[in-house]
């Protein structure tokens, strides 16, 4: 189990929106236990047949230990502060666009108390034998098994994801860091979680062009981690400079190229796919190992 | 004091002004009148020269180097500092920068000047000039929600005082809700990325000719880069996004279609962009703009069956398996551009 199990209790700021009205129904369906919602003004509603309350205090009877945030970009450090001077340990940030300062503040805050901030603006986490998760991935994909897939993006999480249940393995947890330069989790943290975690016997490790994560996870894979890694890294065609959809996804300054990222990964004794499809048959290959 | 010599400054947003003769320095009043009407007809690195500062020309006795910017592995502001001011920081030799991060829980604190003035040998006054610079470029930093502050050179006059020679701020764009008074720049975007932006697309224009779209950026790139391995080059990077509507798939040819790409290529993985929904934009955008380019669609995920039966009812090929399809469009180049010479 990583982060979250089939029992944690889960509140979504923001219920009453578009996505979250639509995600916390498939997560419902997924599994997972969602206790209430919270949007202002619109106590004593329910969404999905979920009780929606004004504040997340007015919620604590429920003992709610996870939430989801999915309100506007000016408003998510507001409720990110509700959510953990509340005591909720687990924050998962949906909305994409938030400022990077805001950003710092939480994540800096966040480890200070203990808690564990997942995005922003990342497809959040599953967690496929406790049949529960905390996000918008898509329910079809999944099958239980022993892969876990770290990634810094959403609908290529996906895509590889689902090549590995139709190849005929299976995932034990599947987490998005987001794809914004500033995020709660590192590879580095999950890993260490993986690490001691039984239900998982390998690693995808889906990375992108921008910043230095993939080439100090290769580091701590191969000092410290005792199970076997495979990657895909996207963004080899990227040119210098240039955002490539996510904020986080941009060489500046000649850092954070693909690369540098395929290297330091080969040579942490990890494979790295050249198209997302062949990350199936990189595990094989490990497991037949 | 008479004001001259004097330097002649061209206010661009580009880095390297110096080098591209952005700067000039005059030495009576014809000679700076004659300077400042050449340099306001210039375009130096694309971007048009509208301004010119006009200052007394400084008497540099050292240039140093000065920026706050984040650091994304530590989650926190750096500061960095090099007595090898006035070239680029990524040509300074890593030895001779000195950097010490700032807390982001409670923020800057003088100390940190006391420790880098002491590297960059400043004591005295030029000592107390650096601490007072150092702890409002931090404020600016925070109050702007810079990604950078950057002065470089700084320059230490022969007078013992010191100047910013030259400057860089760049505010996040994502905060810029709360800073009203910040214009946005779009001088570093390309024609069709400033129309991209306005119809809200994330796009980025390439240098090849195979148009791209595709949802969700991880699989865009992927989508680039499965191209680039087949030896074709992307003309553009188009991700549509979580959306699930007929006219945001449909609008993105028009977009496309000015880039005036060979094929098409549209790739999507349906969750909740379904398949069924591309494909309806995609037939409509085809009839609507009359597009002549081959496309090859691939479609996976939810209603991917529907999708694919309303292209093909509609003599569009469509494909499950994305290798499938990027093996396809590589087929179609080949053929077209052997046609073509």
């Amino acid at each position: 189990m990583v982060y979250i199990n089939k029992n944690t209790k889960v509140i979504v700021q923001g219920i009453t929106g578009h996505q979250g009205s639509f995600h916390s129904n498939e997560m419902i369906k997924f599994g997972t236990k969602v206790v209430a919602g919270v949007s202002p003004g619109k106590a004593g509603t329910t969404v999905n047949g979920v009780p929606v309350f004004d504040s997340v205090e007015e919620t604590l009877n429920f003992e709610p230990e996870a939430t989801m945030i999915s309100v506007p970009a000016p408003y998510v450090k507001d409720a990110f502060y509700e959510a953990l001077d509340h005591g909720i340990k687990v924050i998962y940030i949906l909305t994409e666009h938030v400022p990077v300062h805001d950003s710092m503040a939480m994540v800096n805050e966040a480890r200070l108390k203990n808690a564990i901030v997942i995005g922003p603006n990342g497809p959040g986490i599953t967690v496929v034998h406790e049949k529960t998760k905390i996000g918008i991935m898509p329910n079809h994909i999944f099958r239980k098994g022993n892969v876990a897939v770290i990634s810094r993006s959403g609908t290529l999480t996906y895509e590889i994801v689902k090549s590995i249940t139709d190849y005929g393995m299976g995932e034990s947890t599947v987490i998005g860091l987001g794809g914004d330069a500033i995020v709660g989790l590192s590879f580095i943290d999950v890993l260490k979680e993986l690490k001691k975690e039984r239900q998982t016997r390998a690693v995808v490790l889906i990375g992108e062009i921008g910043g230095t994560a993939e080439e100090d996870a290769a580091e701590y894979i191969r000092t410290e981690f005792n199970k076997p890694v495979v990657a895909y890294i996207a963004g080899r065609s990227a040119p210098p400079g240039k955002r490539m959809g996510h904020a986080g996804a941009i060489i500046t300054r000649g850092k954070g190229t693909a690369e540098s990222k395929i290297k330091a990964l080969n040579s942490a004794g990890v494979d790295v796919a050249d198209y997302p499809q062949d990350i199936p048959l990189l595990l094989e290959k490990k497991f037949k190992k | 004091m008479t004001f001259f010599p004097a330097a002649l400054k061209a206010q661009v947003l580009v880095g390297g002004r110096g080098k591209a003769g952005g700067i000039k320095f005059a030495n009576n009043k014809e000679e700076a009148v004659n300077y400042a009407r050449d340099l306001l007809s210039q375009t130096i690195k694309g971007s048009k020269v509208k301004y010119v500062l006009v200052e007394r020309k400084i008497n540099i006795e050292k240039e140093l180097y000065l920026s706050i910017t984040i650091d994304r592995g530590k989650r926190r502001p750096l500061v960095m500092a090099s007595t090898e001011g006035g070239v680029e920081i990524e040509s300074v030799e890593e030895s001779k920068i000195h950097m010490k991060w700032i807390d982001p829980v409670h923020g800057y604190s003088a100390y940190i000047a006391k420790i880098i003035s002491k590297k960059l040998n400043l004591s005295g006054d030029l000592g107390k000039q650096f601490s007072d610079l150092l702890s409002r470029m931090s404020k600016l930093f925070e109050e702007y929600d810079a990604e950078l502050v950057e002065i470089n050179p700084l320059v230490i006059t022969k007078e013992g005082k010191l100047v910013a020679a030259d400057s860089k701020v760049i505010v996040d764009t994502d905060s810029l809700f709360r800073h009203k008074d910040v214009p946005i720049n779009l001088d570093d975007l390309t024609e069709l990325e400033r129309i991209a932006k306005e119809s809200d697309y994330s796009f980025v224009e390439l240098d090849g000719d195979v148009g791209v779209i595709a949802n969700g950026a991880g699989l865009t790139m992927a989508t680039l880069d499965s191209l680039l391995l087949h030896g074709l080059r992307p003309r553009n990077f188009l991700d549509l996004g979580g959306t699930d509507s007929v006219d945001i798939v449909k609008n993105a040819f028009p977009l496309i279609l000015k880039a005036n790409p060979k094929i098409i290529f549209v790739n999507i993985f349906g969750g909740v962009t379904k398949c069924d929904t591309v494909a309806n934009g995609i037939v409509i955008a085809k009839k609507e703009f009359g597009i002549g380019q081959p496309i090859v669609v691939r479609l996976n995920g939810v209603h991917e069956e529907e999708g694919r039966q309303i292209l093909k009812e509609n003599g569009i090929d469509a494909y499950s398996n994305m290798p499938d399809a990027v093996k396809k469009v590589a087929e179609i180049y080949a053929m077209i551009t052997k046609g073509v010479n």
